[in-house]
């Protein structure tokens, strides 16, 4: 067990660091006892990226020491982090799909012993931490949990004294973030710290030892958080009386707005999910989830629904009655079907580009911000002002550019771009994926009002906690293939993590995991 | 010892805009020493070079009739650069735009009128079109690099133009050299001053430039090339097709490739001949990236590009300079122009590898 009277595993004193105008970190102290399982919490552009970065060596901070056992260390590249026994899992994984789990891991090495000795260390790790794990299988067969099981393996492989997680249960279902945190206990048992980054508080409160709250690249607050409250934290967090998110009373009207019907779609990428028989209905005013574990389908469904691909069957999507499905996305605005997609920067915006300019993505017609072909750049720039002013987005005007902008407050300008064009159905995809509290229970609030004015929304998500929240009804997506619609008042999350998994998918991994085992040792 | 390429931070605008400047200045200084290896004067060739052409009205007069053309080619190219589509061979549809035009010239020969230059002016852009439909089909339908089609094609291009020339189209009375007839006045583009070779095309030229630029800042088409190029997904989800842009993109700089061959035939050459230009089709892809890809910048680069042309021609004469000596230029130009962006967008550090590792 930590024991926080030692010197400590990593000590940070003052640390600074600034990207010309910005200060991200301003002078951040804390350290992490052995054995400890410290979670930085913190809103997005609270700097904790940055500090993450700056310990794990990608970036250099100008001002202030970090201390690794009481000594002084300049950790100026990855390669040094891990020779000092410093493992970062970081949000979105690095795997080359077509390549083997071993393959990818000694790619990921900085110093890689020859082959099958390290699929024998690969097998012994693996089965220490309950993480089990075929050498031999390609990634893209992998699910995503397993997917990070390859990444916690590589950083296991160099004997970490201090594990840096960067929101790992983003893309876990529940059943599977259990199993993560026994592992975490048990390296925190050996002795290896672990620094967790997340924003889902009651995971803090389940794992974590000790929390250190950043805000405005200060540190704001400590706390047990086994003590605290995870309303206190966020309050911490957010510096402000949190909103209590009501549950809105349940749509009576069921009148369908949006039906998809037996939606067929195969997927033109190498490794994509082939939709089957996708059949809901979402009413005026209702608000439909879709749960599921990423990489099930959700994205080509997202773009299926969007019109970013068209269908075949023009009647496989009815808006009103109306066949829409084979018309593409621009087509589909006009008849009032917006959407965000799930990817904020390259997708849902150019980032090189102004926020007036963004707004003519998808508002050029439906708000009139273009006419005859010619730009109309005073209309988009009070648009995109407009849209500012009413989410609360903090940016320095319609002429910044949207690369300026923190993760947060792009998704508010984002979804307030699509909810003031007064949609008749929102399509949106991970509504508040890596947004802060605020932020969040901005959006949300955005959608029941908008849902309220009669608008049908689908909100796709890997957040769970959310869809409790916000949907009406709620589906899951696994393997393509979409569950009957429960009611979210009547919902059970075990329900809803056993159909995650997919009960098919969960008996066939526990049996891969036994063969695996028997097959290498 | 080991290099490694890491970003930098951010690259700021006025790095982006100081590039080209810093790239002029590189390739003077290398021509320079270029030249003292060769045995000549550096000084005095690179005055005669870069200086002499600027010095009298008639010079000017010849950089505009040089930079027409290459100012026309990149306008387009420079739109099409924007939004990922590589068309390299402006040259072959130049060719092809001096084919319909020429065509057209020897098929109303003995006609005279107002209406002739104009239905020139249109095969050569539809002739130019055409030609960059190849590319922009095989692209679209089975994804391969218009880079490669495009390139490949102009060296097809110059053969059907050889095949014309030589054969068919070669002026009766001509001595058997391989050439058409001259065109007759109806054919050729007027003059806009006497005593000098600017013609109409020059201004056609100039009204190009200034719609390019109003296409790209003001209108939705050009919204839609900038997005395609910066971020495709962000364009499909906006609803603007690639396919079309590749389409739109290729179509547009080939049919002004066309008619800046159009302009080539009617202008200072007045007849078809089995080459047309000094390599203008290429040139002109330096003369957008230097240009940094802007219309204004374009008509800028046009103007050095050109000087390149006119002063390796005096240097040819007055200092024995060899004719190569312009591509060797114009090469390094890009070649410098290339590594400044690259450097100032990336920068590269020395590193041990066995220090770093444990």
């Amino acid at each position: 067990m930590h024991d926080e009277r030692r010197t400590p595993r990593l000590a940070l004193h003052e640390i600074s660091k600034r990207f010309q105008t910005v200060v991200a970190n301003d002078g951040i102290s804390f350290s992490v006892a052995p054995g400890q399982v410290h979670a930085l919490l913190g809103e997005n552009g609270a700097g904790k990226s940055t500090l993450v970065k700056i310990i794990y060596g990608v970036l250099q901070a100008d001002e202030g020491q970090i201390l690794w056992d009481g000594q002084p260390v300049a950790i100026d590249s990855p390669h040094r982090a891990r020779a000092q026994g410093i493992g970062m899992v970081f949000q979105h994984f690095s795997l080359f799909e077509a390549m083997t789990v071993l393959e990818n891991i000694a790619l990921g090495l900085d110093n890689a012993p020859d082959l099958k000795a390290l699929a024998d260390r690969i097998v012994t790790v693996s089965q220490k931490y309950g993480l089990p794990l075929d050498p031999g299988r390609e990634i893209h067969t992998l699910s995503v949990g397993e997917r990070q099981r390859v990444e916690i393996v590589r950083c296991l492989l160099q004997n970490p004294k201090l594990l840096i997680m960067d929101e790992p249960t983003s893309v876990l279902t529940p059943q599977e973030v259990e199993r993560l945190f026994v592992t975490l206990r048990q390296l925190s048992d050996e002795g290896c710290s672990i620094l967790y980054i997340s924003h889902k508080l009651q995971e803090i409160k389940d794992l974590c030892h000790h929390a250190t709250v950043l805000r405005g690249g200060r540190v704001v607050g400590e706390c047990d958080p086994a003590v605290e409250t995870a309303r206190g934290m966020a309050q911490l967090m957010i510096g402000a009386e949190l909103k209590q998110l009501t549950r809105r009373a349940a749509v009576t009207s069921r009148e369908p707005r949006l039906i998809v019907d037996t939606l067929e779609l195969r997927s033109n990428q190498p490794f994509g999910i082939d939709l089957k028989c996708i059949s809901f209905e979402v009413g005026v005013g209702e608000i439909f989830g879709i749960a599921g574990v990423a990489g099930n389908g959700q994205n080509e469904l997202a773009q299926a629904l969007a019109g970013e691909v068209t269908l075949r069957q023009p009647s496989a999507i009815r808006l009103d009655g109306k066949p829409i499905g084979h018309l593409g996305a621009e087509k589909r605005r006009m008849k009032g079907l917006c959407s965000v997609p799930e990817e904020r920067t390259g997708h849902a915006a150019v980032p090189e580009m102004s926020l007036a300019t963004n707004t003519l993505l998808t508002a050029r017609n439906r708000m009139g911000l273009a006419a005859q072909g010619f730009i109309q750049i005073r209309d988009a720039r009070n648009y995109a002002a407009r849209i500012i002013r009413d989410f609360a987005v903090k940016a320095g005007g319609p002429n910044s550019n949207a690369a300026t902008l923190s993760g947060g407050n792009l998704q508010k300008f984002i979804v307030g771009r699509e909810v003031l064009q007064s949609p008749e159905v929102l399509v949106i995809a991970q509504p508040t994926w890596g947004v802060d509290a605020g932020a969040a229970a901005a959006i949300h609030e955005a959608l029941f009002r908008l849902a309220q004015s009669g608008t049908a929304i689908v909100v796709i998500s890997q957040d769970l906690d959310e869809l409790l929240v916000v949907t009406d009804r709620l589906a899951v997506i696994n393997m393509g293939t979409l569950s009957p619609a429960i009611d979210t008042a009547e919902a059970s999350i075990e329900q809803i993590g056993l159909l995650m998994g997919g009960l098919h998918g969960m008996e066939t991994e526990a049996r891969l995991d036994h063969e695996d085992m028997s097959n290498v040792v | 010892m080991w290099f490694k390429v890491e970003p930098r931070q951010e690259a700021s605008q006025a790095v982006i805009y100081a590039t080209p400047v810093l790239a002029v200045a590189l390739t003077v200084a290398s021509g320079y020493f270029l030249f003292l290896f060769l045995g000549l004067a550096p000084a005095k060739t690179l005055y005669h070079f870069l200086i002499s052409p600027t010095l009298t009205f008639y010079g000017w007069s010849e950089l505009c009739v040089k930079a027409g053309p290459l100012v026309l080619i990149a306008s387009g190219l420079a739109i099409g650069f924007r939004a990922n589509v590589w068309n390299i061979g402006a040259e072959g549809q130049l060719t092809l735009g001096a084919v319909g035009a020429g065509g057209i010239a020897l098929a109303f020969w003995n006609e005279t009128g107002l209406w002739i230059l104009p239905l020139m002016c249109l095969a050569g852009i539809v002739g130019g079109m055409l030609y960059a439909a190849i590319p922009a089909f095989l692209k679209t339908r089975y994804e391969v690099s218009e880079i490669l089609t495009s390139l490949m094609l102009t060296y097809v291009a110059t053969l059907i133009l050889g095949i014309l020339v030589y054969g068919p189209w070669r002026d009766p009375l001509g001595f058997n050299f391989p050439q058409t007839r001259m065109f007759t006045d109806s054919a050729l583009a007027p003059l806009i001053l006497e005593g000098t070779r600017m013609h109409i095309g020059i201004v056609v030229t100039l009204a190009v430039a200034v719609g390019a630029w109003v296409v790209m800042a003001r209108t939705v088409i050009g919204f839609q090339i900038k997005v395609v190029g910066l971020a495709p997904a962000a364009a499909r989800f906006a609803g603007f097709s690639r396919n079309r842009t590749v389409w739109f993109s290729l179509l547009l700089s080939g049919g002004l490739a066309g008619l800046a061959g159009t302009f080539e035939v009617a202008g200072p050459i007045g007849q078809l001949v089995p080459h047309l230009t000094p390599g203008y089709g290429f040139t002109a892809i330096i003369v957008a990236f230097l240009g940094r890809l802007h219309p204004l910048g374009i008509i800028a680069s046009g103007f050095l590009m050109a000087i390149s042309y006119n002063g390796g021609e005096i240097a040819q004469v007055e200092d024995r300079l060899p004719q190569a000596a312009t591509g060797v230029f114009q090469g390094m130009l890009l070649f410098y122009l290339l590594a400044c962006d690259f450097l100032s967008r990336y920068r590269i550090r020395m590193a041990q590898r066995e220090a770093t590792s444990s």
